[in-house]
């Protein structure tokens, strides 16, 4: 039972009794943790929306015997307030909040995650820039992460280098590209899979500085089949927004 | 320990939101000494809520017996002006301002894209179809001011462009008898952005 200190993301809340929140956050050095915002609902809360999804914060924690931690205090790194007054931006901000939920371990920590979730959303919340590959390039890079990073340089199943073969296919249970003679799974033009591999080779701050490039929206489905592939579950937050 | 009938109470009860094993019992065991009108009253009640009350056939607000809600059934309000809102609760909440006189529509919810929750959940096909149909000028988004509540806001918004009417968003802001000083940054930063001239 000791209090803490962490900075963490808001990925969601849930109501809990009749003025408490149940805050989940992914935390610099905790992992995911679950903590109960007490009187969060209320108009006069010392919260106030400090503690809502998305908000990038610091935080002071009381860890006691139960699972749930207590927040005494909170202060806000940066709330993002150009993610939230855009629908565009305010949806894929869900899904890279959906996304990190789900790959977060429960005082688990895992700095790469926490950084890259942080970066993603400082990139969603630049207005100047599109945001369209911010979250097909956080989906990659999470993959990347997790030890299922697709396989871009040779034949997933044949193994025969670019150089050899042409990669013309792309298989997302093989977990990556695929030559004319293994070809399955849907076709991949040349475009986005060198956009791919710009993303996960270090370019990616110069991938999003430029307008979206016309493969754009290729490389964001296959991104994000593949991120549902490797959760096995669906990605609500895309599919239930797609058509707004 | 218990007899069937009151364990059946307990686990009834502990359903409820908000009430946990301990509070079942003792909720519970205060029935069992009440006199039998009271209990009675108490059980009379719940069953007439759930016979009785249905969502109102336009609003979608509780109303009593598959008719209009009160709102919508009475004619002094202003038919022109809607104030959409998430849930009926939330009309009871802006009917104690007594400065609305327009009618409702309650969306039966928010957008919530992590639960799933996209615009087909939602009641929004019946509300663009009470736009052109009741001849609405005004459409007031008073949904609650949270990430879900302002995503639904500004799809809202979206959607009615097209139909030419005047779409306005609930001001936020600081609340009143509250203290500067422990006011967060972005309800602060709405209040500053919302500031009106004050008449001298």
């Amino acid at each position: 039972m000791s209090l803490f200190r962490d900075q963490g993301v808001v990925l969601r809340t849930y109501r809990l009794g009749e003025a408490d929140r149940i805050v989940v956050l992914v935390t610099e050095h905790h992992g995911k943790v679950r903590a109960v915002a007490k009187g969060v609902r209320r108009t006069a809360s010392k919260f106030g929306a400090r503690l809502e999804p998305l908000s990038h914060v610091a935080l002071l924690l009381w860890q006691g015997r139960s699972e749930l931690d207590i927040i005494n205090q909170a202060e806000v790194i940066d709330h993002f307030k150009t993610i939230r007054e855009d629908l565009d931006r305010v949806t894929k901000g869900f899904s890279l909040l959906e996304v990190a939920d789900q790959l977060a371990q429960e005082r688990h920590a895992d700095k790469r995650l926490y950084d890259m979730l942080v970066g993603a959303l400082r990139a969603l919340s630049n207005v100047e820039r599109d945001p369209l590959l911010v979250a097909p390039a956080f989906f990659m890079k999470c993959l990347v992460l997790e030890g299922a990073g697709p396989v871009l340089d040779v034949c997933a199943s044949c193994g025969e280098p670019e150089s050899a073969v042409e990669l013309v296919a792309f298989d997302l249970t093989e977990g990556g590209a695929l030559c004319r003679r293994c070809r399955r799974g849907r076709p991949i033009s040349p475009e986005a899979l060198a956009l791919v591999r710009k993303i996960l080779g270090g370019s990616l701050a110069e991938v999003l500085a430029n307008p979206p490039p016309a493969c754009a929206e290729e490389v964001a489905a296959l991104a994000t089949d593949a991120m549902e592939v490797h959760l096995d579950r669906r990605l609500r937050s895309v599919r239930s927004v797609a058509g707004l | 320990m218990y007899t069937p009938p009151l364990r059946a109470l307990i686990d009834e009860l502990g359903r409820l939101p908000g009430i946990g094993p301990k509070s079942a019992q003792r909720i519970a065991f205060h029935l069992l000494k009440v006199p039998i009108e009271d209990a009675l009253r108490l059980s009379d009640a719940i069953v007439s809520v759930k016979e009785r009350t249905t969502l109102c056939a336009r609003c979608f607000n509780v109303a009593e017996g598959g008719e209009l809600c009160d709102v919508c059934a009475d004619d002094r309000r202003e038919a022109t002006t809607l104030c959409v809102v998430e849930d009926p609760r939330d009309i009871v909440a802006v009917e104690r301002t007594q400065q609305f006189r327009g009618r409702y529509h309650a969306l039966q919810g928010a957008l919530n894209p992590l639960e799933g929750i996209g615009p087909e959940q939602l009641r929004i096909k019946e509300l663009l179809v009470r736009i052109e149909e009741e001849g609405i000028t005004e459409v007031i988004l008073c949904t609650n001011p949270n990430l879900e509540g302002e995503a639904t806001a500004m799809y809202l918004a979206r959607l009615l462009n097209p139909f030419g009417v005047t779409v306005t968003r609930i001001a936020s802001g600081l609340p009143v008898g509250g203290d500067l000083e422990y006011a967060d940054e972005l309800t602060l930063g709405r209040a500053l952005e919302g500031r009106r001239l004050v008449e001298p």
